[in-house]
């Protein structure tokens, strides 16, 4: 998802007998929701686990700004300008927010930002990907920050407990979010020209697949996930949020008259879900890796914004030296 | 930004509550702590008031004190109202 393949270090998952005091106390705790909190005993597997999650969904938050704000300076009017600049906005307090949560387990934001500058750390995939038109903006929205909801709303019973209330808050503004996304595009395709409509459909045709990409990959080869769930750092199987992404997705989309470039798409009545085609896993991999068609632009545009930004930070941190100085004379 | 100070944010939603914790943030000094938790915590409709406070100004219990801390004091169970029994009569009290 927002933090794909999250790395536990971790090979076997253990019972509650081979535990020692201090884990199965930690984890019947977990096992009876009650919530571990900052000062609490847990596991240092846990305590990195989470850092390198709550890290990773915060880069997302931070990085996914970038294919925004492409298209702040050209959006049709001002009403819509308004609105993703508020959206936007919203994604750098996520992000924020994320951050001060990591941080009351003794992680240091620069140390963190620095270890996704040299690609030791990831964003997730989806934020590789152009954004190419308007329509992008709507898709982004429908699309990228409902495969984010899905997860997120589980995530807001994550057993860490500022993850959790991060999540709280996060969930609560994304719904706008999303609604942005869709009514942008509902409007192309009730208002709009041809071309419009063309170029909405050619946008979901770019980012459908990308956007299943979010959830990682398939249960099976997802080696991490036992070790997640145990701790509730995780609550759902990424197959099982995919399902539940699709299922919700495709009846807005035939609302909107358009297609998903997916010929095995159809409604499977037994099981009560929608069957769909195979991912191209290569891709994911590939765009993981840093090959996507933007991984090195967003990059390089993260590394600029601090750097450009060091002597903002040096100033502020001597007029405020100033002035406790001067309030103690 | 390590060399800033790390805030506490406290937030009172509504007149009449109490200032609740919502997070934390990073700035030079207070007043600016204040404006990044305003941009940050109050967005929307989210408070009235906000409280600053530097986190290394926190004194807080340690979770191993538990115990004789936050002992519910279950034996003086003459602390709680539906201790005292009363008459029907007396009515709501
Ligand atoms: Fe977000
Ligand atoms: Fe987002
Ligand atoms: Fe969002």
């Amino acid at each position: 998802m927002y933090a794909q393949l999250v790395d536990t270090g971790v090979k076997r998952v253990k019972g509650l007998d081979e535990m020692s005091p201090e884990e199965r106390n930690f984890q019947e705790k977990i096992d009876a929701e009650i919530k571990i909190e900052p000062k609490n005993w847990m596991p240092e597997a846990y305590r990195r686990t989470l850092i390198r999650q709550m890290s990773q969904h915060a880069h997302s938050e931070i990085v996914g700004m970038l294919p925004e704000k492409n298209w702040l300076t050209r959006a049709p009017n001002l009403k819509r300008k308004l609105q993703l600049l508020a959206k936007i906005q919203d994604e750098a307090g996520h992000g924020l927010y994320l951050y001060s949560a990591m941080e009351t387990l003794g992680a240091d934001r620069d140390e963190e930002v620095a270890k996704l500058h040299s690609g030791e750390v990831k964003y997730s995939s989806i934020f590789n990907y152009p954004t190419r038109s308007w329509a992008d903006m709507g898709t982004v929205g429908w699309l990228v920050d409902g495969a984010a909801i899905v997860n997120q709303v589980v995530l807001q019973r994550t057993s860490y407990g500022p993850y959790s209330r991060a999540m709280i808050r996060i969930c609560k503004e994304e719904s706008f979010h999303q609604r942005q996304g869709y009514q942008i595009l509902l409007h192309m395709m009730r208002e709009g020209t041809e071309e419009q409509k063309a170029m909405v459909q050619d946008s979901i045709n770019r980012f459908w697949w990308p956007a299943l990409m979010m959830f990682g990959p398939h249960d099976g080869d997802s080696p991490n996930s036992a070790q997640s769930m145990q701790w509730k750092i995780k609550r759902m199987s990424n197959d099982d949020l995919r399902q539940r992404f699709i299922d919700q997705t495709i009846p807005q989309l035939e609302l909107l008259g358009c297609t998903v470039p997916d010929p095995d798409l159809k409604w499977n009545e037994e099981r009560g879900h929608y069957d769909f085609g195979e991912i191209d896993w290569s891709e994911f991999y590939s765009v993981l890796k840093g090959n996507g068609p933007c991984n090195r632009d967003r990059l390089r545009t993260r590394r600029n914004a601090i750097e450009n930004g060091a002597w903002v930070r040096e100033a502020a941190r001597v007029h405020a030296e100033k002035h406790n100085k001067a309030d103690v004379a | 930004m390590s060399d800033w100070t790390l805030f506490e944010v406290f937030v009172r939603s509504k007149h009449g509550l109490n200032h609740r914790h919502v997070g934390s943030v990073h700035a030079a000094d207070a007043a600016m702590a204040l404006e990044n938790a305003r941009e940050l915590y109050t967005r929307r409709s989210e408070g009235v008031s906000i409280w600053v406070v530097p986190s290394a100004q926190i004194t807080a219990s340690s979770p191993d004190e538990k115990e004789p801390l936050f002992d519910p004091s279950d034996d003086k169970v003459y602390r709680h109202a539906t201790f005292y029994d009363l008459p029907k009569e007396v009515g709501h009290m």
